[in-house]
């Protein structure tokens, strides 16, 4: 996983609640095997005019003029700005895979659901909480944001924001750490708690 | 110190803890096809082996056809559905994990055949990468949907890495009305706290309701905790649940038994443990339910309307009503009743157990579907419910009244199989979630109880059980 540093970035406003994770990447894309290619299907429905499928050449089709995503403007922003409740539904990873692979590096919403902003730490991906009234003011604001995971701090229009994040995960994804590798460590730990745990509950 | 069931089954799987992070033991993990594939690539990439083969078991669900399957695997018409698929299980056969395979009589959607085959006991920790995992929960099991990265990492290391969340009480007393299922009652207490309602909470569903609610309406109940904001929904533990697991294949047996009998019969919060949060409804406000929008909390009883987004005061939510109606192509102030439908869905891993089918089979006997019903499917959860309907002719009474009966399957809860809504077409389904594209791009999708979903056939709209 890489590591995640201090980045500015114009913000893509999507100005919706409850966007769920079907929204996010629609299920004929869950077919895939791989982990990546996602980013070009993120959003497809509200993305593109056309009914997209696996194996389509996205760039030959028809865009959705209406949509934040399309807007020129955003092409190169690497934070999306959005409403409550972002990421419900469906525990796929794909979503985070689509989003971490079309460019974004944070998002920015009152609030998450779990599975996603646990699934966002393992990929490189950092919701960022803020309260509705500080999302607002991000919603009027048009110029580049600052994120710094280090100091936990939003930066915009001379205003710094604070944001809480659980310190293991944010040292995590400072230092781009495996987490597999980390819990492996803890080898012999769980050799041992196994041994009394199936020696208290043998029918498991 | 008196404990809440969450934490008591929180902490007989705790490893250690770090900087407030608990690495919990994993007891079971279920495994399909659509979200493991890069969990395996992960091992291969690594070199790594399964930290325990046995604490797994997978099964193809979501992409498997619910038709003709004398052809295998071989016969599903999507080259790429039937890449996953063969995918689970090279991955099952190289890595020596037990695999019930997409032929085999025991297939059916991972959540139902976890429990019918005993696979997941009370007392367990689960997971899988799929979010109805919380369905588990009914059994007094610690059971929650997990990512694909958490789904290699449990593969790897037996354990995951967890923070404990908070204890959510929601108790529900008195007698439901005939025909008010616990599908309603989901529905219901979805509406009333909405969608993130139970975000960072653990639910346990508790009261005379619930007590009185059957396994398979404890299932149904927990698995749309998630619905809810929630990632684990449980049910303590009571002599219906022991009885349910009785005699299961994978149960424990003889001595074994006894021994697990007697934990299991403490796996209930004690009294005067503390909850975070309690929520307390009446079983007879409950009525049957038809969501009318785009989110499971968007939902009234079936004689209800539409809301006005004029009427909304938060401009937010006026929004969000405004979207979803317009999604949905419904005029505010419409009476769902008024609603025609073009299709009809009953399965899912919310409602396609035994239960649901003779629910449903029921009200469908001796009536037929209406005109304007286009398809009326049922999808039976498991190769063995599927069976077990047969033997009591519930095929019978649903094919005599215009329905279709399928093979077991995901099917079109969430369409990646053929099963699919058409661009325009509305849907009464017993699925978990109506999202945008969710049966189908540019479908409607309308949630309901399995009995709501035959009377809505026979009308050719949403109705109530005449």
């Amino acid at each position: 996983m890489k590591q995640f540093t201090i980045f500015r970035s114009i913000a893509t406003p999507l100005d919706r609640t409850n966007i769920d994770t079907d929204a996010i990447i629609p299920k004929q894309f869950l077919r895939s095997i791989k982990r990546s290619g996602f980013g070009p299907n993120l959003f497809d429905a509200w993305r593109y005019l056309d009914h997209g499928e696996v194996g389509m050449d996205n760039s030959k089709r028809p865009l959705n003029p209406d949509f934040v995503l399309n807007n020129p403007k955003y092409s190169e922003s690497q934070i999306l700005l959005t409403r409550s409740n972002f990421g419900c539904g469906s525990s796929r990873e794909h979503a985070p895979w689509a989003l971490e692979d079309y460019g974004f590096r944070a998002i920015i919403a009152p609030s998450f659901a779990d599975i996603f902003y646990n699934n966002c730490f393992k990929n490189g991906l950092l919701p960022i909480t803020l309260s509705t009234d500080i999302v607002d003011i991000l919603f009027e604001y048009q110029d580049e944001i600052e994120i710094n995971l280090e100091k936990q701090s939003v930066k915009a229009d001379n205003k710094t924001y604070h944001f809480d994040v659980d310190p293991e995960r944010k040292r995590r994804l400072i230092n781009g750490l495996d987490d597999i590798g980390l819990t492996l460590q803890y080898k012999d730990q769980i050799h041992s708690f196994e041994a009394q745990h199936f020696k208290k509950y043998p029918w498991l | 110190m008196a404990q809440t069931l969450y934490d008591k089954l929180m902490s007989a799987h705790v490893v250690c803890e770090q900087d407030g992070a608990t690495l919990i033991y994993i007891d079971r993990q279920l495994i399909h096809e659509v979200t493991s594939p890069q969990a395996f690539e992960g091992l291969v990439l690594s070199s790594r082996k399964p930290w325990r083969n046995e604490a797994n078991l997978a099964v193809p669900d979501h992409n498997v056809p619910t038709t003709d399957r004398s052809n295998g695997i071989k016969g599903i018409a999507d080259p790429v559905s039937r890449l996953q698929v063969e995918t689970l299980n090279k991955n099952c056969e190289e890595f020596e994990i037990n695999e019930i395979q997409m032929n085999d009589i025991r297939q059916g959607i991972v959540h139902v055949i976890g429990p019918e085959q005993g696979v997941t006991l009370p007392g367990m920790s689960i997971v899988c990468g799929d979010s109805h995992t919380s369905t588990h929960g009914a059994l007094g099991a610690l059971a929650f949907g997990i990512g694909t990265s958490e789904v290699e990492h449990v593969l790897t290391t037996g354990c995951l890495w967890q923070n404990k969340v908070k204890n959510l009480k929601i108790e529900v007393n008195g007698r439901l009305d005939r025909h008010v299922s616990a599908k309603d009652i989901a529905l219901y207490i979805i509406g009333q706290i909405g969608t993130a309602g139970g975000t960072g909470f653990a639910i346990e569903f508790c009261g005379t309701t619930i007590e009185n609610l059957s396994i398979e309406g404890r299932m149904t109940l927990c698995n749309m905790a998630i619905e809810a904001g929630a990632r684990v929904g449980m049910v303590a533990v009571d002599d219906k649940t022991i009885e349910y697991v009785r005699g299961r294949p994978f149960a424990p047996k003889d001595e074994q038994w006894n021994l697990a009998v007697a934990y299991w019969k403490t796996l209930h919060t004690d009294k005067g443990a503390d909850f975070d949060k309690t929520v307390e409804f009446n079983a007879s406000d409950i009525k049957s339910q038809v969501t009318w929008g785009t989110s499971p909390e968007m939902v009234v009883e079936i004689d209800g309307t539409t809301p006005d987004p004029e009427q909304e005061s938060d401009k937010i939510k006026a929004d969000s009503i405004r979207n979803a109606l317009k999604y949905i192509h419904l005029r505010p102030n419409t009476a769902m009743s008024s609603v025609p439908i073009d299709k009809i869905f009953i399965g899912s891993c919310t409602n396609s157990r035994i239960e649901d089918l003779r629910e449903a089979a029921a009200v469908a006997k001796g009536n037929k579907i209406a005109d304007n019903i286009k398809l009326a499917l049922v999808v039976p959860g498991s190769g063995l419910i599927k069976k077990q309907a047969e033997s009591e002719g519930l095929d019978e009474i649903f094919l005599a009244a215009g329905f279709e009966w399928r093979e077991p399957g995901c099917s079109m809860c969430l369409a990646m199989n053929a099963d699919k809504l058409e661009v325009g077409e509305r849907c009464a389904s017993t699925s978990n979630r109506n999202f945008e594209g969710r049966q189908g791009q540019g479908s409607f999708t309308h949630l309901v109880s399995p009995a709501v979903a035959v009377a809505s056939a026979i009308a050719g709209h949403f109705s109530e059980v005449r």
